[in-house]
């Protein structure tokens, strides 16, 4: 498949009064027909990154090709090809739903006809209102409306669920399962771990301006080692040594948090008779235990030792 | 959810052009649909309908009888109550300008108070026969005509002759009244209003709203933008200067001595001048608050110095270079001589070429410093 997005060794440097490397030294490859996801917390350059590639910021060093173009050299070029919905627009309260689509299909050359994309985003029976009366949900449907009008071979979405109740999220993920239907490509940041896992083809985890890991969600996940959660939790607060965890059989990895151990695990129903055991060599009592699937969550604190959405 | 499903994404280009409907813009297409889309946001908002078009009226309005042009004020005297009152009331009372001035007697002390309240412009004591005292306060101009048309009204009365025969002319025509004055300076100061606020607000606004970052992400040119902006604030411009000026012609009978296309075509220069000093103050803020400072410290100077309310020839005469240096005043006077005296375009050529040299400047530097998201 080719590769419709490239960059290679992005850096940006805000210089000021504190010097904030937000990028350092980031490389990435997005090919045709594919979701991308750059899943991170909040200031880990995601933004930041994503606006570079959308041209919309100067790199302090580094390359960028879209759709094999330069932004230096073939901007308007890029512009035709491009749909970009930035992380909170707000755009004129004042026009209807019809006259915003209208207004950015006429930038392109070739739009797509603006009845099509009311009908696609389910804005039509919304056509009439102004933006100004529209619901959170609807906002962002006409957001990301605005940048698919464009009939764009790319679409790059920043934050593109962020406040919004769950309805709206899943309406706003089959819009953009749809258009990757379409062959289109797409390219998104977002700090939801489950909206990555379940939309993206590849994601790339970013964290402090760099790339930490990349693969499918299933890979970085089997990277982890087990596929399984253990949870559980001692009363009085006494967990014992770590390393009593790590050689219970089974065990890929132990981290401590807030209290409770967490194992990575391969098998759960050789590990749980296990560990239960070792509860009672240490006469203690458990108080909490549960199992789930390894999520990307995992992945991150795994890698980082913080959560995603520190809160 | 069934209607996304009946209409699913045509996806891009490659894979199925349909030919039947998709739509191809030609080059002004952003062009012209930003520029109806900035006529309807503006139409669809009843404050600033009301800040560009009501409010400059309302003040005409206001204004304008306020300070219409009315018989001459009577002058109210007060003779103070002694032996002589009765004969100085008379005297006045015979005198050939008794019809302006009304007299009454009232002792010295109310006398006295009612000068001091402004109730009576004068009082006249008399001391003896053929003497009066007469006391007023000459810092106030009613105080001081009141004293000398009393004085020369008793004095005639009491039979001095005049030497030299005069013969009055009194004018109060259209063209030379203060709502004459004041209609092209209210014209003068709503451009300049409506196109810092017009432009300078509406840019800081939609930078903040990264609205102006949106619009930078599609294909549309930087100068159709910002055209379509300045477009917009011509098409108000017409009609703000029809509206006042039709409104000074029906409710004032103002004439409009110039031609309305030279009229226009410095309400054009004027709108575009203002425009390029409301881009260059919206050129680096990112705030509407800051932003709004800015212009009112930009505006500030003018509204006082430029002669919108008042002549600026009040001002120390080595204030007046730098006053006639200010974009508003050369507006003003321009739009007065066009529109009182009918003057010609080209005689006001040096007055428009401050505003185009405040305009060009003020473009030039915002474009090298404009901050597009």
């Amino acid at each position: 498949m080719s590769v419709v997005v490239q960059c290679r060794d992005l850096r940006k440097t805000y210089e000021g009064k504190v010097k904030v490397e937000a990028v350092r030294g980031l490389s990435l490859e997005i090919r045709a027909g594919e979701c991308f996801g750059l899943l991170g917390p909040n200031g880990a350059g995601k933004t930041t990154t994503i606006e570079i590639l959308e041209g919309l910021l100067e790199p302090t060093s580094g390359e960028v090709t879209i759709l094999g173009c330069s932004w230096k050299t073939n901007a308007r070029a890029i512009r035709e090809q491009i749909g970009i919905s930035l992380q909170e627009t707000r755009l004129s309260e004042k026009l209807t739903v019809r006259e915003t689509i209208e207004l950015f299909a006429s930038f392109y050359r070739q739009p797509q006809p603006a009845e099509e994309v009311l009908a696609a985003l389910q804005l039509t029976e919304k056509s009439n209102a102004q933006v100004g009366d529209l619901s959170g949900g609807q906002k962002q449907r006409l957001a990301v409306a605005t940048a698919l009008v464009a009939s764009p071979k790319i679409l790059f979405l920043d934050e593109p669920t962020t406040g919004l109740d769950p309805q709206s999220r899943r309406q706003l993920w089959e819009i953009i399962r749809k258009f990757q239907q379409g062959g289109g490509t797409v390219l998104l940041t977002t700090h939801y771990m489950d909206e990555a896992e379940r939309l993206c083809d590849r994601i790339a985890i970013v964290d402090n301006g760099q790339i930490i890991a990349e693969g499918t969600p299933a890979e970085l996940i089997e990277k982890l080692g087990g596929h399984h959660m253990v949870e559980f939790a001692l009363s009085g607060n006494s967990h014992g040594d770590s390393t009593a965890w790590r050689s219970l059989p089974g065990v890929e990895s132990v981290r401590d948090e807030d209290g409770r151990v967490c194992l990575s695990v391969r098998e759960p129903h050789r590990t749980i008779p296990a560990l239960l055991e070792q509860v009672d060599r240490f006469s203690a009592q458990l108080e909490h235990l549960t199992t789930r699937q390894a999520s990307l969550e995992d992945v991150f604190v795994n890698l980082t030792g913080r959560h995603l959405r520190e809160e | 959810m069934s209607i996304a499903q009946q209409t699913p994404f045509k996806g891009p280009p490659q894979s199925a052009p349909t030919p039947s409907a998709a739509p191809h813009n030609g080059r002004w297409s952003g062009f012209r649909h930003l520029l109806s889309a900035r006529m309807l946001e503006m139409a669809r908002e009843r404050e600033i309908i009301f800040w560009i078009f009501v409010f400059p009226l309302l003040l005409a309005l206001g204004l304008g009888f306020a300070f219409r042009n009315k018989p001459a004020d009577r002058t109210t005297i007060a003779i103070a109550a002694g032996p002589e009152a009765q004969n100085t009331l008379s005297l006045m009372q015979n005198s050939a300008a008794h019809a302006s001035i009304r007299a009454e007697i009232v002792d010295q002390a109310r006398a006295k108070d009612g000068l001091r309240l402004g109730k009576f412009d004068l009082v006249i004591e008399p001391l003896a026969p053929g003497r009066v005292q007469y006391d007023f306060d000459p810092a106030r101009p009613e105080s001081v005509l009141s004293h000398a048309e009393v004085d020369q009204a008793l004095q005639s009365a009491a039979g001095r002759k005049d030497i030299l025969t005069t013969n009055v002319f009194t004018s109060s025509e259209p063209g030379s009244r203060y709502i004459d004055f004041l209609i092209p300076g209210l014209l003068g100061m709503n451009l300049m209003n409506s196109g810092m606020w017009g432009i300078g607000f509406a840019l800081v606004d939609m930078r903040q709203r990264k609205l102006l970052k949106r619009f930078v992400a599609t294909p549309l040119r930087r100068s159709d933008f910002l055209m379509a902006l300045a477009s917009s604030r011509l098409i108000l411009m017409v009609i703000e200067v029809g509206l006042l000026l039709s409104f000074g012609a029906l409710i004032f009978h103002i004439r409009v001595v110039g031609s309305v296309l030279a009229i226009l075509l410095i309400g054009a220069i004027g709108a575009v001048s203002f425009g390029g000093l409301g881009l260059l103050t919206a050129s680096r803020a990112r705030k509407i608050e800051s932003v709004s400072g800015l212009i009112n410290i930009v505006m500030m100077p003018m509204w006082i110095f430029s002669g919108v309310f008042f002549s600026y020839e009040r001002f120390p005469a080595s204030a007046q270079v730098f006053i006639k240096a200010l974009p508003l005043t050369a507006l003003n006077d321009a739009l007065r001589a066009t529109i009182l005296e009918g003057s010609s375009l080209a005689s006001q050529g040096g007055r428009l070429l401050v505003l185009a040299l405040w305009g060009g400047i003020s473009f030039a530097l915002a474009l090298r410093w404009f901050r597009w998201s």
